[in-house]
C-alpha cells in the first residue's frame, strides 16, 4: 500500500445529527483500491452511520463524500450501488425461498422476451460463484445451505455488479472458524482484484489477520487512522474505549476469590429433549459461574433453553433447592428464580418498539399479572437505579428500545432481569456483537453478581472469556456434554476437549 | 403521537365542515322533552355502535390479530335477546334476555380465543369460521324471521335517551372504562409488548395466552352490547342484516385512528376519531345527497384519502412538492 495511489473513497468533514445526538462529527475517512480496511470503535462510536453515509441510507449535514475524485451525494442505496458501493450486511438481506442464483442476480435478471432468462441467469450466478471460489449449485433454494454459505451469497451478490467498493458489516458474527477461514480468502481474492474492503468486526484476532489499515472512531469523533501493522491490540483498544485497560485485568482477579461453596441451586438429572440436547447432568450452586463452552451448534443454548423451560424437556427433572419443579414454560421457571436472557435480543429479549422503561419492568410485571402495574415510584427508582448501574445511553427511560445501540439494548435485556433479582440467572451470548467498553461492564457485573450470590451460567463463543469469568466450565459436543473443568483450566485444555476425537459416553440413551 | 392523530382530526373537522356548508342548521342543536336533537348528536348516536365495536377491535388488533365476526355476533345478540323477549313488555324479562345474550356473546369470545390463542390458528382464518357461521347461527335462534318486539325497556338501549342518546353514554362509557384498565393497569403495556414481540414476551414470563384470549372475549362482549343497540334502536332482530360489514368499519376506524395492522402501539383516542370520521362520513353521504349507488366509492374515496395523509411516504411526497413550489 503506498501512498501514491489515490484513494477511491474520501469522505471529509463529515457531521450527522440524530435528535437529541451528534452521531458524527468532522469525521475524514480514507479507502483505497485493493486494501482491506477496518471501522474499529465501540458500539455507538459511529461505525454503521459512517457506513450509512457512504451507501446513501443517510445524507450528512455538513462534509463531501469523494468517489474516485469526484463528489457524489447518493440519496438511496441504490444509487450508491449503482456507483460501485455494494455493502453486505451482519444480518443476511436475502430471500430464503428463492434460489441461490435468483438471490446473486435479483432486480437485475438477465432477460428475454419480457421474461426472466433462466438459462443464462444460472450461468452468470455459477460464474460469480466461481469466481469466489464457492461451489454451490445456483439453482438450489438459498434456505437449503447454511448461514456461513447464504453469507457467502450475499457477497457474490454484492459483487455480481461492477463493485470497487465493499462493505462488509459484521460478517463474520455468526460464522465459524472455518467458516471465517473462508470468507478470509474470498477477501483476499477480492482485495487482490482491487476491489476496496471495508470491514467491521468486533473479533480482534480477525482485524488483525485480515485488514491492512485501520480506522478508529470514538463517540463520533475520528480518533486516527493507522496501517495495522503500526498499531498493537493495547494501543488499539486504548484507543477504542479512550481509558487504559485496567478494568479487564481486575475481573480475573475477582473470579479467582470465587468460592463454589455455595448449597446446590438448581440440579438437572438426565434432563433433555430428543434433537436438540442429550440427557445430561448439572448442578449449579450459589455464588457460582458456570461457564458453557462448545462450538456453535453444539447445544449449549437448548440446555440453557431446558433449564429457562423455554422448550419442554422430554427427559429427565430438575430440581431447585432440592425439590422436583415441573417447568411448563418460563413462568414457571421465573418463579423459581431463574431468568435467561436469550442470545437473539431482537427476536426473543427485547420489545423494540416500547420504551427502555416498559422493557426493564416487563418481566417484574409479567410476575405479577397484569392487573397490579408496578407501581410508577418504584418504577423510576428501578428505571434510575439501572440507568446508572449498567451506564445505558441514552439515559432517557423514554427512548425506544428500536434505537439504542446493541451494547445498549444487551444492557436493558440484563436490567429487566437483574430488576427480578433472579437466583440462577442464565446468560447465552450476553457480550456478542458488543463492544470492548461494554463487555468489560458485562463481565464485571457477572462477578460482582456471583459474588453477592448469585449463580449465573454464562454462555459465550469466545472460550478466552469463559475461561476468564468461569469458576467451573461445561464443555459440550455435538449436542452432549462431554466434561467439566475447574476453573483453573485453560482455553487449551477446553479446545483439546471440543476439537477431541474420542466418542463421548451416552449418559443415558 | 400528537403528531399522528393530527390528520384523522384534520379529516374529521373538514367532514363536519363540510355539512356545515351542505346543510347550515347541521351544527345546530335543540332541546325536546328533555332529549338533545340536532345533527352531531344523530352522528355520535349512529355511530355507537361501530364505536363499540371498534374498542374491542383496537386491542385485537394491538396483539397482532382482527376478528371478523363481530358482525355476525352483534346479529346472534340481537336474536337471542329479541327471541327471549318474544310478546313480554316485561323489563325484567328484556334485561334477562339482554343477560343471557351477553353471556353467549362472551362464550362466542372465549371460541375465538381458543381457536387463535390455543390452537394457534391465524386470527382472520379462525374469525372467519363465526363470521360465516354466526349468521347461521342467529338464523336458527330466529327461524329465518325477523322477528319483532314491543318492549320499552328494551327499546331504550338504542333509541332511549337520558339528554344524550344512551348508546352515547354506553359507548362513552366502554371507551372510559377500556382506557382505565389498559392505562392504569399493565394491561395495556402488556397487550402491546405481546403484538410487538409474541416470543419475547413469552420469554419474560407473559401470559400471552390468556391476554389474547382476554381481549377476543372482550371484544365479542362490545359486539354483543352493539347488537342489542342495533337490534333495540329498531326494536326487531334481522339476522341476515344487523350489523352487516360493521366489521369493516370497525377495522377502517382503527387503522384510521393510526393503530397498526402490524400490532404493538395502539390509541384508544385515535380509534375514536376514526368511528367519528366512518360515521360522519356515513351521515354526509346522505345529507349531501350522493346517489345510493356511489355511496360506498365516496366512502372508500376518504378513507383511502385519509390513510394516504397518514402514511410516511405519501406525506413526503406532498410535503417534497411543497417545497418545489415554494
Amino acid at each position: 500500500m503506498t501512498e501514491s495511489v489515490s484513494p477511491i473513497v474520501e469522505m471529509r468533514g463529515i457531521s450527522l445529527a440524530f435528535p437529541g445526538v451528534k452521531a458524527l462529527q468532522d469525521v475524514d475517512f480514507r479507502l483505497f483500491p485493493g486494501e482491506v480496511h477496518a471501522l474499529m470503535g465501540e458500539n455507538g462510536a459511529g461505525k454503521s452511520t459512517l457506513i450509512k453515509t457512504l451507501t446513501g441510507v443517510h445524507t450528512p449535514d455538513s462534509g463531501s463524500v469523494l468517489l474516485s475524485g469526484d463528489t457524489v451525494a447518493f440519496s438511496s442505496p441504490g444509487q450508491a450501488q449503482h456507483a460501485g458501493i455494494s455493502t453486505v450486511y451482519q444480518e443476511v438481506n436475502l430471500c430464503a425461498n428463492l434460489t441461490v442464483a435468483e438471490n446473486i442476480l435479483l432486480g437485475r435478471e438477465p432477460r428475454r422476451f419480457g421474461g426472466i432468462d433462466f438459462p443464462a441467469m444460472r450461468t452468470k450466478a455459477a460464474e460469480v460463484l466461481t469466481r469466489i471460489g464457492v461451489h454451490i449449485d445456483p439453482a438450489s433454494v438459498l434456505s437449503t445451505h447454511p448461514i456461513a454459505v447464504q453469507q457467502l451469497v450475499a457477497i457474490a451478490r454484492a459483487i455480481a455488479v461492477d463493485c470497487r467498493v465493499l462493505v462488509l458489516d459484521e460478517p463474520t458474527s455468526s460464522l465459524d472458524a472455518g467458516e471465517v477461514a473462508e470468507l478470509f480468502r474470498i477477501m483476499r481474492v477480492l482485495r487482490d482484484e482491487g476491489v476496496a474492503i471495508l470491514f467491521v468486526s468486533h473479533f480482534l484476532d480477525q482485524v488483525y489477520e485480515i485488514s491492512d489499515r485501520m480506522t478508529v472512531l470514538r463517540n463520533g469523533t475520528l480518533v486516527g487512522e493507522h496501517l495495522t501493522k503500526d498499531l498493537d491490540r493495547r494501543a488499539l483498544i486504548s484507543a477504542m474505549i479512550g481509558r487504559e485497560l485496567g478494568t479487564l485485568e481486575a475481573i480475573e482477579d475477582a473470579s479467582e476469590r470465587l468460592s463454589a461453596s455455595g448449597p446446590v441451586l438448581v440440579h438437572a438429572e438426565g434432563l433433555g429433549r430428543r434433537g436438540a440436547i442429550a440427557p445430561f447432568d448439572l448442578e449449579i450452586r450459589a455464588g457460582e459461574v458456570v461457564g458453557l463452552a462448545g462450538l456453535l451448534g453444539s447445544g449449549r443454548t437448548e440446555l440453557a433453553r431446558l433449564l429457562f423451560g423455554a422448550d419442554k424437556a422430554d427427559s429427565g427433572r430438575l430440581l431447585v433447592d432440592g425439590t422436583p419443579v415441573h417447568l411448563r414454560g418460563p413462568r414457571s421457571a421465573i418463579a423459581a428464580g431463574i431468568a435467561f436472557c436469550s442470545e437473539d435480543r431482537k427476536g426473543e429479549g427485547l420489545v423494540a418498539d416500547l420504551s427502555i422503561r416498559d422493557n426493564l419492568v416487563l418481566a417484574m410485571q409479567a410476575a405479577r399479572g397484569w392487573s397490579r402495574p408496578v407501581p410508577r415510584k418504584l418504577k423510576d427508582q428501578l428505571v434510575e437505579k439501572y440507568l446508572a448501574a449498567l451506564d445505558i445511553r441514552p439515559a432517557n427511560p423514554d427512548a425506544l428500545v428500536r434505537t439504542l445501540s446493541g451494547g445498549n439494548q444487551q444492557k436493558v435485556l440484563l436490567a429487566r432481569w437483574l430488576v427480578t433479582e433472579p437466583r440462577l440467572l442464565i446468560l447465552d451470548e450476553p457480550t456478542r456483537g458488543i463492544d470492548i467498553g461494554a463487555k468489560a461492564q458485562i463481565q464485571q457485573l457477572v462477578t460482582t453478581l456471583a459474588a453477592e450470590g448469585t449463580a449465573v451460567l454464562f454462555i459465550s463463543a469466545e472460550l478466552e472469556e469463559v475461561v476468564r469469568i468461569a469458576t467451573r466450565i461445561v464443555v459440550l459436543r455435538d449436542r452432549h456434554k462431554i466434561a467439566e473443568l475447574d476453573g483453573g483450566a485453560s482455553v487449551d485444555d477446553v479446545v483439546e476437549l471440543i476439537a477431541g476425537e474420542h466418542v463421548p459416553e451416552e449418559v443415558a440413551s | 403521537m400528537k403528531n399522528r392523530l393530527l390528520w384523522p382530526l384534520l379529516a374529521l373537522v373538514a367532514l363536519l365542515l363540510l355539512n356545515l356548508v351542505v346543510t347550515p342548521s347541521f351544527f345546530s342543536l335543540r332541546i325536546q322533552d328533555g332529549h338533545l336533537y340536532g345533527g352531531l348528536v344523530d352522528v355520535l348516536k349512529n355511530g355507537a355502535p361501530t364505536l363499540l365495536i371498534a374498542l374491542g377491535m383496537t386491542l385485537i388488533i394491538a396483539t397482532r390479530g382482527i376478528d371478523l365476526s363481530v358482525g355476525a355476533v352483534a346479529a346472534i345478540a340481537g336474536a337471542v335477546t329479541c327471541v327471549h323477549i318474544g310478546s313480554s313488555e316485561d323489563a325484567g324479562t328484556a334485561f334477562a334476555g339482554m343477560a343471557i345474550a351477553l353471556v353467549l356473546c362472551a362464550l362466542l369470545g372465549l371460541w375465538n380465543g381458543f381457536l387463535v390463542a390455543g390452537l394457534g390458528i391465524q386470527p382472520i382464518i379462525a374469525t372467519l369460521v363465526l363470521m360465516t357461521a354466526g349468521r347461521g347461527i342467529a338464523m336458527l335462534v330466529t327461524e329465518g324471521q325477523i322477528i319483532t318486539v314491543n318492549n320499552n325497556a328494551y327499546r331504550q338501549v338504542g333509541a332511549g335517551f337520558v339528554v344524550l342518546p344512551i348508546s352515547i353514554l354506553i359507548s362513552l362509557a366502554v371507551l372510559g372504562l377500556v382506557a382505565f384498565t389498559t392505562r392504569k393497569t399493565a394491561l395495556g403495556m402488556l397487550i402491546e409488548a405481546v403484538g410487538v414481540n409474541p416470543e419475547a414476551s413469552r420469554l419474560a414470563g407473559v401470559r400471552s395466552r390468556t391476554i389474547i384470549w382476554t381481549v377476543y372475549v372482550f371484544a365479542a362482549v362490545c359486539a354483543g352490547i352493539a347488537g342489542l343497540m342495533i337490534s333495540s334502536n329498531v326494536s326487531a332482530a334481522d339476522a341476515n342484516n344487523a350489523g352487516l360489514w360493521i366489521e369493516m368499519d370497525a377495522i377502517l376506524a382503527v387503522v384510521i385512528g393510526g393503530t397498526s395492522l402490524a400490532g404493538g402501539r395502539y390509541s384508544l383516542t385515535g380509534t375514536l376519531l376514526g368511528a367519528l370520521i366512518i360515521q360522519t362520513l356515513t351521515t354526509t353521504v346522505y345529507t349531501i345527497g350522493v346517489a345510493p349507488e356511489v355511496t360506498l366509492v365516496f366512502k372508500a374515496v376518504v378513507v383511502i384519502a385519509v390513510c394516504l395523509v397518514q402514511a410516511p411516504k405519501a406525506r413526503a411526497v406532498l410535503s417534497f412538492r411543497k417545497v418545489a413550489v415554494s
